[in-house]
Parts: structure tokens; sequence; C-alpha cells
């Protein structure tokens, strides 16, 4: 009787688990824009000015769960998507064809793809990085390549130069490992731990200036903190603490007590800009980094309408515009008319352009109103499944608190009384899958 | 069900509840290796103390004691989960140190989970000698990812340890000692120490007998398997 219970409880916490939230990612040249919300990928071709829809002529699933991590390659010619229905699955970009699915034990938290192009590698939820050569046969399996010891893996990033990935987890530690020429052997070479964050990591950026041979890591993470990384040595370089900047406490609907965390940063390759979605914050903050002097400092914040909290954010060098969504698994349309309930989301850009080309500190950041927005009307309508989610403003609310909840649980290790435990251990269902 | 639960403050030193689910105690956790004070440790040893010896679960403390007098310019420290245990080896080491005026000042003893923070506690290339006596050898295979030695542990150890340094581990459990040597044969980073070499290195015998774990086995007659492996530099060009 008494266990019945406990089991109705625990489905109802599972629905605020999977507020999944909405990603977004950019080709390099800006070719395509993609937003993951839900189990679905919208696409949008720029170049073709059309919405599309990706294709799997191999017969392989579609995404049938939340996807949790998505990523480009560097030359934008291939795109990766996969999360809770534990595949991976990969994409030619000029066609959005699926070339590859690929099969994971457990459900998958990060995914990224090689600088050369030849592997993507995917870290699941028990902290195991794998791996997939493309240059091998479709129905070969991933191998592991190294794992953070019974933690989950919230952020994996190839340093630019493609000799080393970062790995980033929710028990404060970030571990850069040599990426070796043949990956499929592991990678078992740990260059440096970078330690020094007090809560869960939650995202990480590389920088590096061309006129500098070092290169440097960005993390951000539940300790509120952005900090910066000589990752050779794994030197904590400087630490930009957030929650005292200007702004953040008014703005911020979330009461006192609750953490507020980072929960994502990108940067332009010199680091010059920063711009970090933060919990709770209705907007980008924009940072700064020194490369010379080694230092991080906040440049300022750039609101966006209320409810409207940033879930991603992807910044496009080349054509000095950033990219944000904000969007939920469970966030819909309130509107009762319509039948048809698509998920929602809103994307908005913020651009750099710098007004004066002599001086760089002249760099204004513009909120681009919905008719600036490159692909327009017809973007908008395929990413964001509506044009007016700006009146959706419940609801946004409420997909910030249930993503905000769904992350950290995600991220602080649950305790179970002795009965609960048991009764999960009778109903665990990671078998192996056999080969 | 509400969605706006507090969620307890954080320390500097953080209280993380103890890996094992049949125990509920916490024990802090270092930030990084940085900010572990290991001069209180051993208050003998001036300067920035660099611990070189580690032995994971070390239990009782049967071969920090054993060591100490064999290596008495180097620093050990003792790893062990179980907190009981700990403050008994704490106890012990406090007990001998003033009856033994001079001795027993290079070892000690933390409280720690090393499957999961031993990076918090040693820089880069700082053990010269880790130690594995006689681990928990988890038989189902559900369980073999509990083992402390695995390919993705071996990965942090290697990390931690100097070129040149030795690795030792002993079992009774024979499938235990075949899996630890397999690892330890397919890491890169490992190489074995060739048998003149254990012979004459004075910590071998220690292995199984220094420890309460070992001496039991011994008079029961039981047989040990033993994998000692250096740390070497990777291949790769």
């Amino acid at each position: 009787m008494e266990e019945g219970l406990i089991e109705e409880s625990e489905s109802g916490n599972s629905c605020t688990d999977e507020a999944a939230p909405a990603l977004i990612a950019v080709h390099p040249t800006e070719s395509s824009v993609v937003v993951a919300v839900g189990s679905e990928l919208r696409i949008f071709d720029l170049k073709g000015d059309s919405a599309v829809s990706p294709l799997d002529e191999l017969g392989g699933p579609h995404h049938s769960a939340s996807i949790r991590a998505i990523s480009f390659s560097s030359d934008g010619e291939l795109f990766a998507s996969a999360g809770d229905d534990k595949i991976i699955k990969i994409w030619k970009t000029d066609s959005w064809n699926c070339i590859r699915t690929v099969q994971s034990e457990k459900k998958v938290s990060a995914v990224s793809i090689s600088q050369d192009s030849q592997y993507v590698t995917f870290a699941d939820k028990f902290g195991v990085v794998w791996i997939v050569s493309l240059k091998e046969d479709r129905d070969t399996k991933a191998v592991p390549i190294l794992g953070h010891y019974c933690s989950i893996i919230t952020s994996m990033k190839f340093s630019p130069d493609g000799r080393f990935i970062a790995t980033a987890d929710r028990d404060y530690k970030i571990r850069i490992t040599v990426f070796p020429r043949n990956a499929l052997k592991g990678a078992h070479e740990i260059q440096s731990f970078c330690l020094g964050h007090t809560d869960f990591v939650s995202c990480l950026a590389f920088v590096c200036s061309q006129d500098q041979s070092k290169g440097f890591l960005l993390s951000g993470g539940g300790d509120l903190t952005v900090r910066l990384w000589d990752y050779i040595s794994g030197s904590l370089l400087y630490t930009c603490a957030l929650d005292d900047k200007a702004g953040i406490l008014e703005a911020s609907e979330i009461e006192e007590n609750d953490k507020r965390a980072v929960t994502d940063i990108c940067a332009s390759s010199d680091g010059s800009l920063i711009s970090v979605a933060v919990q709770g914050f209705n907007g980008v903050m924009l940072l700064s980094c020194d490369l010379v002097a080694k230092t991080l400092s906040f440049v300022k914040n750039v609101s966006m309408e209320k409810s409207f909290i940033p879930t991603s954010l992807v910044l496009v060098s080349s054509k000095e515009r950033l990219w944000t969504v904000m969007g939920a698994s469970n966030l819909t349309s309130s509107d009762l008319n319509n039948n048809n309930q698509r998920l929602l989301t809103r994307v908005r850009i913020i651009s750099f352009l710098q007004k004066d080309p002599l001086d760089s500190c002249s760099r204004d950041p513009a909120l681009l109103e919905d008719s600036q927005v490159p692909g327009g009307e017809k973007l908008l309508m395929q990413l964001q499944g509506c044009l007016d989610a700006a009146a959706q403003e419940a609801a946004f609310a409420a997909a910030a608190a249930a993503v905000r909840t769904s992350l950290q649980n995600m991220m602080i290790k649950k305790q179970y009384s002795v009965e609960r435990r048991e009764l999960r251990k009778r109903n665990r269902n990671d078998k192996k899958i056999k080969s | 069900m509400s969605a706006t639960a507090r969620l307890p403050r954080k320390r500097f030193y953080r209280a993380r509840a103890h890996s094992n689910p049949l125990s509920d105690s916490h024990f802090p956790v270092p930030i990084c290796p940085s900010d572990v004070d290991f001069a209180s440790h051993y208050p003998q040893f001036s300067g920035n103390p660099m611990v070189r010896f580690a032995d994971v679960g070390c239990g009782f403390g049967g071969l920090l004691v054993a060591l100490s007098p064999l290596f008495p310019d180097t620093l050990i420290i003792g790893m062990e989960l179980r907190d009981k245990v700990t403050e008994y080896v704490k106890d012990r080491i406090h007990g001998l140190r003033p009856t033994n005026p001079g001795h027993y000042n290079n070892i000690s003893v933390v409280r720690t989970n090393s499957m999961k923070y031993i990076p918090n506690y040693f820089h880069k290339a700082q053990l010269s000698k880790m130690f594995f006596l006689f681990p928990d050898p988890h038989f189902k295979e559900k369980n073999h990812r509990r083992r402390v030695i695995s390919p993705h542990l071996l990965d942090e150890y290697a990390y931690v340890m100097q070129l040149g340094g030795i690795l030792y581990t002993v079992t009774d459990v024979d499938e235990l000692g075949d899996w630890m040597k397999s690892c330890l044969q397919n890491h890169p980073l490992f190489e074995p120490v060739g048998e003149d070499e254990i012979t004459t290195d004075p910590v071998v015998k220690l292995l199984t007998s220094a420890t309460e774990e070992g001496q039991k086995v011994a008079r029961n007659g039981g047989q040990t398997f033993m994998a000692i492996y250096r740390r070497v530099a990777s291949k790769e060009d």
C-alpha cells in the first residue's frame, strides 16, 4: 500500500525532472540554424530561406525523447544530436540526411565532434565518454574512452587545435585529457584537472587569440562564477563572481535562498566577448577576457523581456551575432483554440556590430526585433512554433521554473531512504546491449 | 509537489554524503590539492610537505606503520572510506608518536573516497608509490564498476603518479588478481616491474605481511596474487 504511494509521488517527480531545456546551434557560417526542443529538431536553412525536415533514409528512428545535446562540427558539415532516448544521430548538414545512428547504454548528456570530423564522442549519464569513428562501418558499436567516476558529464568540448578534450562534471571537476591519434584505444593520458569550482560545472568554452600560442578555457557553474583556466597546467587564472553584478538581483524572480547557476557560456574565439546565461536572469551577461593580463571583467547585462530566460546560447563570430533560445520540453502553447499543441520556444538575437571600426570598445550590443531577424518570420515560425511567443509570458515563466528544478535535480545527488532504494534497484532497466 | 524546495548551504569544504549507500555519514572534500592542509598531518615536517606514498584503502593502518620506519623522510598518507576505521588509524598514529619519539611522524590518514577524490588531494605526478592492498572484490558483474582498479580509474592514478613511480596491488581472490593485472597490462601508461626488481624491493614483502588482512590470509594458508607495475610515459609521438 505504502509502496504504491511512493511510486505515485516518484512519477510526479519525474515530470519535473524531464523539463529539458531547448537548445540552439548555428552553422559556423550561419547557413543554417537548429533548435532542439523536446524530441524535435527544428531546422531552418538560411541560405535557401526555408524550413528543413531532417531525413533518415537509412530507416533509423527519429528522436523519441528529449534531446539533451547538439553540436555542429567545426567545419559545419556534420551535426550531432543525442538525448534521453539513448541514441546519437549524426547528420550531414548539406542534405540533413542522417548518416549514422549510434546506440548508447544510458541517456546521453553531452555530444561533440572532433576537430578533424573523424570522431563523434558522447557522454552518458554515468560519466563515461564513448567514441565512434565515422570512418568505420555503420554498425560498429561505440567504445568507452574515459570516465568521470559516478558523475554526470555536463559539458564536453574539444580544444581548438584538437589535441585535447575537456569534460566537466557535476562533482565540480573539469578534466583535460590528451586526445590521441588512435582515439578508439581510449584517452588515458590526463593533461590536467581544473579544480576550483565550488559547485557543479555546467558549461565550457575554449578561447585562444591569434597572436597567443597558449590556449585558455572558460567555465561556468552552479557557484555562479565564470572561471578562466590555463588548461595545459590546470591553473585557475581568474574567477569572476556573478552574484554581485548589477541588475541580477533585481531582475531575478527567484527567492533569495534558491541557488542560481550559470547555465551556458559562449565566447568569441579571442575571448574579447563572452556571453553568459544565468538561471533566473532574463537576458544575457556579457564579460570580456584579457588574455594578456589573464583576467575576466564584467562588461554589462543585456536584458530581454520579462520571463525570457535563455536556455541556450551560441555566438556566430563571423556575423557578430549571438543567438539565444528559451524553451523547454514541457512548454506548450496555452492557446485553447489551438488543438495542435506544439512545443514553444522563443528565439532572440543580439547583434554586436561595431559602430566605429577603429574603436573596439564601441561595440554596443543591440537586441534585434523580430522584423530584423535573419530569415524573418519564416525562421521564427519554424524554430519557435508560433509568431506570438512573446505573448506567452506565463507559460515561459512556468517553463523556466521547471527547467531550473530539473537542472538542480540532476546536479544534486538524490538521497533515498532504504526502502525507496531497494524499490528502485528492483526496477532498474539499464541492461547492457547484447552484441 | 513543491518545485522550489530549499537546498542546503554549502561550506567551502563541502560535506557530501558517503558514497557507500549503507551509511549516511559526511566527510569534507578539498576543492583542490593546494587546499589540503598536509602540514597539520605531519607537524614535525616544516615547509610545504609533499606526500609521496599513498595507501588506498589503508584499513587499520598496518602498512602505514610498517612503511614508516623504512622511509623516515618520506611522507605517507593512508586513505580510508569508513569513518570508524579512519578514527582508529588516527588514534593509533597519535598513540605511537609520543611513545616512540622521532618516529611515526611521517604517516597520517584521511577519510575519503579514493575512487572519486584522488585528484582533489594530489597534484600531477606527485606520488612515487601507490598501494592497493586486498581491495573489495565486488564479485557480481554488475558491481565490477565499483572495483578500485579499473581502466578508467587507472587514468587518474597514472595522473597523480611520477614517471617511474610504482603501483602495488595484492589480493587473495584469484579472479580479482587476474582482473587487476589485466587492467594494468592493458593500460598504456603502466608497465610490469621485472621479477629481479621485485625481489630486491623491500616494500614487496610488506604487501602480504604488514596488514591484518594479509596476516589472516597467511594464517589460513591462502594464496596471494600480486601485480606490481611502473608508471611510464605515453608511447604516442
